[in-house]
């Protein structure tokens, strides 16, 4: 099992490290061609802006999107925002999943949260396990999910924060911060 | 449910989130959309630039809070300002406007010679310089929850920063091969704390993320840097006194995602306009150094 994490910009040596962690082989993808042979793609946190920017001067928009139609793909925060299709400012968006997003929904960094979060679907990983402890950085929040997006995740006022559409996954979190790693065997089993 | 605020994680995470990115010195609103256009992953919003701060001499302060509000205003990515070195006013100021980091920074006039913030008792993080590992350890010792070495700001001249980054990342190499026994006696040595030496040791890197500053003037600088093994780059002076800001910003941001691809950055090394006026440390006087502040 080989996946790609989106390297343009962000935290994304943090998500390879957590993926060596559980054996997954690894590749870091700046370019299209870095693509091929990838079974699945984690697009890490960092500032979309910067990723959209990166990512239309290099033609990786059209490349995410055709490899998003058959192969997996995970944002985190950023990650989220630019697998979404919409959320009500202009910038380069990949628009795989049926999911609108808000940007800085929390506020600003001094409003940046950790909290426990009840995930349901991390039970067929780890059957019996406890809540998720969640990093929230600047997080934004899935607004609403429609078509064949499902909600993974909401917090305790029904505020989404992960959404999964088949072999595409959101959350507004990073896994990749804290060493619990169920959520990226969860995405491993999507990929594979 | 528990709710945190202000941990460890949340300040070590924001800049962990910048990684592999730009972040530029803009002293309007309308810098900071070029910037914001160009790619950066942050801003630092500041009255003056520090080529300015040099050329103007006198005591440098904290920006007005009024203008770093109306950068917040303009952008949707962070915003980081500056308070002198020492000054915990400023930055009780400066969290309570809400910027996302604080820059403790030689660039303005230390307010206090021997003593740098507490920044464990902030909820904002904080970035401090540094120009070898004691320094950097120190700072996080501190509270500092992101580190850049100081290179020599508003010169654009590059061969500080070279010799910063080479001097904390050449001492990490070091005391990675170093013997368990040795580590006390080194942070003695280096006036570090000895768990964060341990810690460095262990990790192979700061346990906290690492940028370079102080002189980033042209693509291939800001990738001279990162493949000396930096995470990102802080480019001050560099972008908006130059001729072109705006592409110039745009080609250091793609020059430090592909920092490896010398094809890449011979492309967009090309047809920049002028940089801006450089100004050689060798041949500065002593007094006018701003990376010997910090303690």
């Amino acid at each position: 099992m080989k996946i790609g994490v989106l390297a343009l910009q962000g935290d994304f040596a943090e998500h390879i490290i957590r993926l060596k962690h559980i054996g997954a082989e690894t590749a870091e993808v700046r370019l299209p061609r870095h693509l091929d042979g990838l079974d699945g793609l984690i697009i890490p946190g960092g500032e979309s802006t910067t990723f959209g920017k990166l990512a239309v001067a290099y033609g990786l928009i059209e490349a995410l999107q055709a490899f998003g139609q058959s192969k997996a793909i995970w944002g985190t925060c950023a990650g989220a925002i630019f697998l979404s299709r919409d959320i009500h400012r202009n910038q380069p968006l990949l628009g795989l999943m049926d999911i609108v997003v808000e940007r800085n929904a929390f506020g600003r960094q001094v409003d940046s949260f950790e909290t426990d979060l009840d995930i349901p679907a991390l039970q067929e990983i780890a059957p019996g396990s406890g809540p998720y402890h969640a990093v929230f950085i600047r997080a934004p929040l899935i607004e609403s999910v429609s078509g064949d997006a499902r909600v993974l995740s909401a917090l305790p006022d029904g505020r989404i924060v992960a959404a999964q559409q088949g072999h595409l996954l959101a959350t507004s979190f990073h896994p990749e911060l804290t060493e619990d790693d169920r959520f990226h065997r969860y995405f491993l089993k999507l990929a594979s | 449910m528990e709710t945190q605020v202000g941990t460890w994680t949340e300040k070590k995470g924001l800049a962990q989130m910048l990684k592999g990115g730009v972040i530029m010195d803009v002293v309007t609103p309308d810098h900071a959309k070029i910037a914001e256009d160009a790619g950066a992953c942050a801003v630092m919003a500041l009255e003056r630039v520090p080529a300015d701060i040099r050329a103007d001499g006198g005591v440098a302060r904290m920006s007005d809070p009024g203008l770093i509000l109306q950068i917040m205003d303009a952008v949707t990515i962070p915003v980081m300002a500056k308070c002198r070195i020492g000054h915990f006013v400023e930055a009780q100021i400066l969290e309570a406007i809400g910027v996302d980091y604080i820059d403790e920074s030689e660039v303005l006039t230390p307010a206090d010679e021997q003593h740098h913030i507490y920044k464990h008792d902030f909820k904002v993080p904080f970035v401090c310089g540094c120009r070898n590992l004691g320094e950097a350890l120190r700072r996080i010792g501190e509270g500092a929850a992101m580190i850049r070495t100081k290179g020599e700001a508003g010169t654009g001249d590059v061969v500080e920063a070279v010799r910063h980054a080479r001097a904390v990342l050449g001492e990490i190499r070091r005391i990675q091969n170093m013997p368990a026994e040795e580590m006390m006696a080194y942070a003695k040595e280096i006036g570090a704390p000895y768990d964060l030496v341990v810690e460095t040791a262990r990790l192979g890197r700061l346990p906290v993320v690492n940028f370079a500053a102080g002189g980033v003037a042209t693509p291939a600088d800001a990738a001279l840097m990162m493949q000396l093994g930096v995470d990102g780059v802080f480019v001050g002076s560099g972008i908006f006194k130059s001729g072109d800001p705006a592409k110039r910003g745009a080609a250091i941001v793609k020059a430090v995602t592909h920092f490896n691809d010398p094809y890449i950055l011979a492309e967009v090394s090309r047809n920049l306009g002028e940089p801006m006026v450089g100004r050689s440390v060798s041949t500065m006087p002593e007094v006018e150094r701003l990376a010997g502040r910090g303690w």
